[in-house]
């Protein structure tokens, strides 16, 4: 009782006293400053188009997960999580290994194409579905690990095929941990800071998301950073409040 | 989708550590397949529809079922437990099947509806599971691996978890359909009425193997495995190369040991005492266990308790001797 | 239940205002904070060597943006003497009323880096056009003064980014996905393993100044003032004048 009150009000409280150190007279213009809008149009935009990419790619290997036995699944398992556990600075840095202008691929990328990820938009992107990614497999895995794999093999005997029974059995099954993770990924996505400032710094309009612009901002203006920080929580609150009525019938 | 042509089926089959067995089954045929838990019954069944590991052959015609991919065996399987999918309602779970094999949607859900108006239940076609009773779902799954009109219908324990009295209905509801069926069904059961009125053959399996075969009433009347002699309500007793097989009210319960020559003579303690229909029936762990039936009055006058021994004795001419192997 | 609750949530406020009274420091020397910006680090770890064994007192460092610290000190954060990186953020705390006389102790220029090998070709401001190249945020200390040069200088290339602090910044180019940056002098001698400068003429028309004060909240006052006096003696600017930086 007393712990699950302190865990309560731990998360409540800053929150709380974030809420009351507004400037409610500032707030409408620090809102509505061209880069207050930018930053949160390229904040959704970019969490968006990261979501969807680590549904396409994570969905299919959530599920080679929890229902293919190859060898070395215990070690892609075990990988997938490790950018959950990295602090963001470092996955900023190995993304940049990876994919900088002389990255182990950035480095014959831009040789061969001319484009380099780092200071784009594209860069934003691939950094957030780096941090999201873990957190999109392991929900639905974890969903597709608590299904029960008969129904598949029903529909195998009503004669479906590996991609209709995953399409119309499998993921329908597995839906609210597919929810959940989308939901998780897209809101880790949203929050995202330190692998994207990392590895693609912050201008506006083209790398300055939401948290970056408020980062920056504190350093010269408190109530601004404040202001912004008010639009981040009730955007990411709104968002799952919506998604909790609508999609998870949580009771 | 074309009839089921009249092929026969021909298998031999092994699941490691579970069945070896061989088996035939004519089109329109169905064969019950009984026997102990874990005597490899649902191995079996899953085996022919590729769900489980196995070896050997399942030729049905000319096409051996082994060789394909569950999806292109042609089969319908009722689960244990049914199994329906439960984001579907009634009538796409039975549409899945022809769905999955090309069939545009609009035909499919006529099809699944007739389905459902056969069974009954053309009223329930927009339910999901969750929404129907145990019988209703057990004929939502039914109709549909029959909708699929598979050449082979595999029946997993149909009845179980169903009341008795849904039981019943839906076991007469189901000889209906297996009589208009032309493909081979084979149904796995732990229940004597389901082999005794739903099957045309009884396959006996034990530990995995084939113990019996043959004709219902024949399987009934001179079983060759203990378990098949519980379920018809037989006493069976080994008796050289032959088996001897009586009823629980041929026998005769005494306290002391029965004068006469007879050789029908056993002695044990009483393990339960139970009624049975107008009797009371007793299990005794002689060897082997053997049932007795007798009149309440009998038991009473005998001062019967569970522990206690007596002697158990039948008369030659109720016992029908046979061979214990063909 | 409510009693608890309300002792555990004091708990850590109350070790934090116990915890640094220094009489449990080792050595049984005296203990000194120093809050400074973290341009300062190396040089101020080189500092601190002969200050401990004159005063045979221990010095701890936490290093940090100006702001970020000139906020923590206005808060109360406990702490001796405060360094910052230029006036607006000890003006922060000055208007709190937390420091002590404020004296300006070094000055810092910004330069050019690029890559080692200068693989861009970068020679001048002016070849910042085209390049990838990057620099402070407006918003932070060494940004105002990059943007205050590159006004003078008629410069109006834009950057691809735009950093959070002038080691981000050093970070990008020594990685080699920028091609230049702006940093400080002090900077570019730190990092000259991996960074080559380019010196800007005129860079010291936009000079950055350093200051630092003693704060209220110091529990030795004379130390605290005299790791101000120690960082501008001659000794003291000497070392900070081998570290690239400039006097007041």
């Amino acid at each position: 009782m007393v712990p699950a009150v302190l865990a309560t009000l731990l998360l409540l409280v800053p929150l709380v006293a974030m809420v009351a150190a507004a400037d409610w007279q500032a707030l409408p213009g620090h809102l509505t400053s061209p880069a207050a809008i930018d930053a949160l149009r390229l904040s959704l935009v970019t969490s968006t188009v990261a979501i969807v990419f680590c549904l396409l790619l994570g969905l299919p290997l959530a599920w080679l997960l929890a229902r293919v036995d190859f060898r070395g699944r215990g070690a892609v398992r075990a990988l997938v999580t490790v950018p959950l556990v990295l602090p963001p600075v470092v996955a900023g840095v190995a993304l940049r290994s990876a994919f900088g202008r002389s990255g182990v691929i950035g480095g014959p990328l831009l040789e061969w194409t001319g484009f380099a990820f780092p200071f784009t938009t594209y860069g934003v992107v691939l950094a957030h579905v780096f941090v999201s990614m873990p957190f999109v497999v392991i929900a639905i895995e974890g969903a597709l690990r608590s299904a029960d794999p008969r129904y598949d093999e029903a529909a195998a005997t009503l004669g479906a095929t590996r991609w209709t029974t995953f399409r119309r059995v499998t993921v329908p099954l597995a839906l609210p941990g597919v929810v959940a993770g989308t939901v998780l990924g897209w809101a880790r996505s949203l929050g995202e800071f330190g692998a994207t400032i990392t590895f693609n710094g912050n201008y506006p309009g083209t790398t300055q998301t939401m948290p970056t612009l408020i980062y920056v901002t504190r350093q010269s203006d408190q109530a601004a950073a404040i202001s912004l920080s008010l639009l981040m929580l009730l955007v990411s609150v709104g968002i799952l409040v919506a998604l909790r009525d609508h999609w998870l019938g949580t009771p | 989708m074309s009839a089921a042509p009249a092929r026969p089926l021909v298998a031999d089959l092994r699941v490691a550590d579970r069945v070896d067995a061989a088996f035939t089954a004519e089109p329109g045929e169905v064969l019950a397949v009984i026997g102990p838990n874990g005597a490899g019954k649902s191995s079996l069944l899953h085996a022919v529809a590729g769900l489980v590991d196995v070896e050997g052959s399942a030729r049905l015609g000319d096409t051996d079922l082994l060789t394909l991919p569950v999806r292109e065996r042609r089969i319908g399987l009722v689960f244990q437990g049914q199994l329906l999918f439960p984001h579907l309602s009634a009538v796409d779970n039975v549409a899945f099947g022809l769905r999955s094999r090309g069939e545009g949607r609009a035909r499919a859900e006529a099809v699944a509806r007739d389905w459902l108006e056969r069974f009954g239940i053309a009223d329930l076609a927009d339910r999901k599971p969750r929404e129907l009773s145990g019988g209703q779902a057990q004929r939502v799954a039914i109709a549909r691996a029959l909708a699929t009109e598979p050449d082979v219908l595999l029946l997993d324990e149909p009845f179980t978890g169903l009341d008795v009295s849904v039981q019943m209905a839906l076991r007469i509801e189901l000889g209906r359909h297996l009589r208009d069926f032309p493909g081979i069904a084979l149904l796995v059961t732990h229940d004597a009425i389901d082999a005794l009125t739903l099957a045309d053959k009884v396959l006996v399996l034990d530990e995995g193997r084939v113990a019996q075969v043959g004709p219902p009433a024949e399987v009934a009347a001179e079983p060759r495995t203990p378990h098949v002699a519980r379920l018809v309500g037989l006493n069976l007793v080994p008796d050289g190369d032959d088996l001897m097989a009586f009823t629980p009210d041929a026998v005769v319960v005494s306290l002391q040991e029965p004068e006469g020559s007879t050789r029908l003579r056993w002695h044990g303690p009483i393990a339960t005492l139970a009624p049975h229909g107008d009797a009371v029936r007793l299990l005794v762990h002689a060897s082997p266990d053997l049932l007795a039936d007798l009149t309440p009055a009998a038991a009473t006058e005998l001062e019967l308790v569970p522990g206690r021994e007596v002697w158990l004795s039948a008369k030659a001419t109720a016992v029908s001797r046979y061979a214990a192997r063909r | 239940m409510r009693r608890l609750a309300a002792l555990v949530l004091l708990l850590p406020l109350a070790a934090c205002g116990g915890g640094d009274d220094g009489e449990d420091a080792a050595g049984g020397g005296a203990r000194l904070t120093v809050l400074a910006a973290a341009s300062l680090t190396d040089v101020f770890d080189e500092l601190a060597t002969p200050f401990e064994e004159e005063h045979d007192a221990d010095v701890t460092f936490s290093f940090g943006s100006s702001t970020d610290l000139a906020e923590q000190v206005a808060d109360g954060a406990p702490g001796d003497v405060l360094a910052t990186a230029d006036e607006a953020s000890m003006q922060l705390a000055e208007d709190a009323g937390v420091t002590g006389e404020v004296e300006p102790f070094a000055t810092n220029v910004l330069t050019i880096v690029v890559p080692a090998g200068n693989p861009a070709g970068i020679e001048s401001l002016d070849d910042l056009a085209g390049a990838t190249w990057v620099r402070c945020a407006d918003e932070v200390p060494c940004g105002k003064v990059a943007v205050s040069l590159l006004d003078a200088a008629g410069v109006t290339a834009e950057p691809v980014s735009l950093e959070e602090d002038v080691r981000a910044t050093l970070d990008k180019v020594a990685s080699g996905e920028a091609d230049a940056g702006l940093v400080y002098a002090t900077d570019a001698v730190a990092a000259a393993a991996e960074v080559d400068a380019v010196e800007i003429p005129g860079a010291e028309q936009a000079l950055t100044s350093y200051y630092a004060a003693t704060l209220a909240q110091s529990e030795d006052a004379d130390l605290a003032a005299d790791w101000v006096a120690w960082v501008r003696s001659d000794e003291g600017q000497a070392i900070l004048g081998d570290a690239g930086f400039g006097s007041p």
